[in-house]
């Protein structure tokens, strides 16, 4: 079986939902055209990444209800979507989110757990976090999704991949930092991260990222997928805005597995007893 | 304890003139407002800005007092050159001299902050004027230094080579094409003959460069950067000039008493709605 996913390396206008959501729309219908099948929108797809204030007014309800949403929901009649976005909740909290469209439903959401509050990042101040990771069914297999900080804790693509995802989706909006080497030092950290998983997890892990700027902060795109081998699938230009195609091979999780059987031989119950042991301890 | 102020020129060059295309069109304009001084910083802000939105929409101009050097003319004149862009000589002599006269005992300092905001007025103006934003020329060294008058030379709308260091500036400059001329005289502000930064700061910026690489970028700490080998009154010195200047780096205080207030609790970026 076959995927043709599309990785929208957008750039946004911060805090115009409306003019975000005309660019989705017009990015759907490129992929469509381009015979994809599933388009990845990067984290805060819809709204720009450095909120702060503006947190509140662009947040919403992912349902029909909502009139952004009865639009990207009508469009993901045609294809499957992860829109990046602010969610609230009914008691008018906050998150950093993820939703999965599919068939004109919501899927599945994620909120993100992680929020960096450090250096250049101040999300704690805006948002809550989430918590859970849970994996959940789609017309191309079991998937978990992830958003940006989420990925630097390795406990968390481990949940996933023990909660069933063979297709990893990550979203960021991560600015670029290093100007000494070959590429943005932060790029090439992400990257290696994103390689590593699909590799130690034997799946498929796609990424799209941002690019743009916000006060001067740089998004860097460069999206990637890479394969259960750990292997580049495909990859979006540094810093250029655009559409990037992608075929994933899903049959190649099984060959992967025959050859690296690491997800067979897992010992999640070792896993669980010592960490439990370790949390009783108060460590 | 590495210290590695070498860049990827290429990258910065592509980040660099995205950044000021992005910062500018953002805002509904398409033009920029540069000082040209002689020196390597505005030198290198032009070269960027004339890549990032083309020539004719690039405005550069000379602003001469009447002590200012030949050479410091004749090299931005070399900028204008090179680059082909539109570009004006507007002497301040007058305008500062109007100031400058009503105190006979003036100190070079009060003449140097004079001289810097009457740039800073000129350049505000044709702003207005070419319709274009004013594109700052302090690098991060002078930044965190603090060798910059406020609201003079500290004053504009953007910043290009705002984060990276004097060393770094050179670098890209040799790799964008700015004249030699510009890239080999010693750093100055012009702002009284046969003065040069080096000798008003007391240390070298390739000194200065590597002591704040360690001290900001890497966060070694002072005591550090001393057993390392680096003149403790040479790092003491840089470590209060970085404290007592931190005022430029800063929007002014403005004293919260209600329950929301600019820069404390109404917080958006520049950039909204853009």
């Amino acid at each position: 079986m076959k995927l043709t996913l599309a990785l929208a390396q957008l750039n946004t206008r911060l805090g115009e939902v409306d003019s975000n959501l005309e660019k989705h729309l017009a990015f759907v219908r490129e992929a469509r055209q381009a015979g994809a099948e599933l388009i990845l929108f990067p984290e805060l797809s819809l709204t720009g990444y450095v909120l702060q204030d503006i947190a509140s007014a662009v947040a919403r309800r992912p349902s029909a209800g909502d009139p952004v949403f009865k639009s990207l929901l009508e469009a993901s009649r045609e294809i499957d979507m992860v829109v990046g976005f602010v969610e609230e909740d009914r008691r008018y909290r906050n998150y950093i989110a993820a939703a999965y469209l599919s068939g004109g439903e919501v899927l599945h959401i994620h909120r993100k757990v992680y929020l960096p509050t450090y250096g250049i990042f101040d999300e704690k101040r805006y948002f809550a976090a989430g918590d859970s990771f849970r994996a959940f069914e789609t017309r191309f297999g079991r998937v978990g999704m992830l958003i940006c900080e989420d990925f630097w804790h390795a406990s968390s693509p481990y949940c996933l991949w023990m909660d069933g995802a063979d297709l990893m989706f990550f979203t960021s909006a991560s600015p670029g930092r290093g100007i000494t080497d070959e590429i943005l030092g932060s790029a090439k950290w992400v990257e290696t991260v994103n390689q590593t998983y699909a590799g130690l997890f034997t799946t498929f892990v796609a990424h799209t990222n941002k690019v743009g700027f916000e006060d001067g902060l740089n998004f860097f795109g460069g999206s990637t997928v890479f394969d259960p081998d750990g292997r580049l699938v495909s990859q979006a230009p540094y810093n250029d805005e655009g559409l990037t195609l992608a075929e994933l091979d899903l049959s190649q999780i099984r060959r992967t597995r025959a050859r690296l059987p690491v997800l067979r031989d897992e010992r999640l119950d070792l896993t669980v007893k010592e960490l439990s042991r370790v949390l009783g301890k108060g460590v | 304890m590495n210290i590695d102020l070498s860049i990827n020129s290429d990258l910065v060059r592509t980040l660099l003139t995205k950044f000021i295309h992005s910062e500018i069109t953002r805002t509904g304009l398409t033009r920029a407002v540069i000082g040209i001084s002689g020196g390597i910083d505005s030198a290198l802000v032009a070269f960027l800005a004339v890549e990032a939105l083309g020539a004719e929409n690039v405005l550069g101009v000379r602003m001469p007092y009447k002590s200012s050097s030949q050479d410091s003319l004749d090299h931005a004149q070399l900028v204008i050159d090179a680059l082909r862009m539109p570009s004006l000589t507007i002497p301040i002599t007058e305008m500062a001299d109007g100031l400058i006269a009503k105190f006979p005992d003036i100190s070079n300092m009060r003449k140097g902050n004079i001289m810097a905001r009457c740039r800073m007025v000129t350049l505000y103006d044709q702003s207005e004027a070419f319709r274009g934003l004013v594109v700052g020329t302090g690098n991060k060294t002078e930044i965190m230094l603090g060798y910059s008058t406020l609201y003079g030379d500290g004053a504009y709308a953007l910043n290009p080579i705002g984060d990276l260091y004097k060393a770094q500036v050179r670098q890209l400059s040799r790799a964008m094409g700015v004249p030699q001329p510009i890239i080999d005289k010693a750093p100055s502000a012009d702002l009284w003959a046969g003065q040069t930064d080096e000798q008003e700061l007391g240390f070298t910026y390739e000194e200065a460069d590597r002591l704040l690489y360690l001290l900001v970028d890497q966060r070694y700490t002072p005591g550090e950067c001393i057993e390392a080998g680096f003149a403790q009154n040479f790092v003491d010195t840089v470590v209060k000039r970085i404290r007592r200047n931190h005022f430029k780096r800063v929007m002014p205080v403005v004293a919260k008493i209600t329950t929301r207030t600019p820069g404390y609790d109404f917080l958006y970026l520049r950039d909204w709605g853009t």
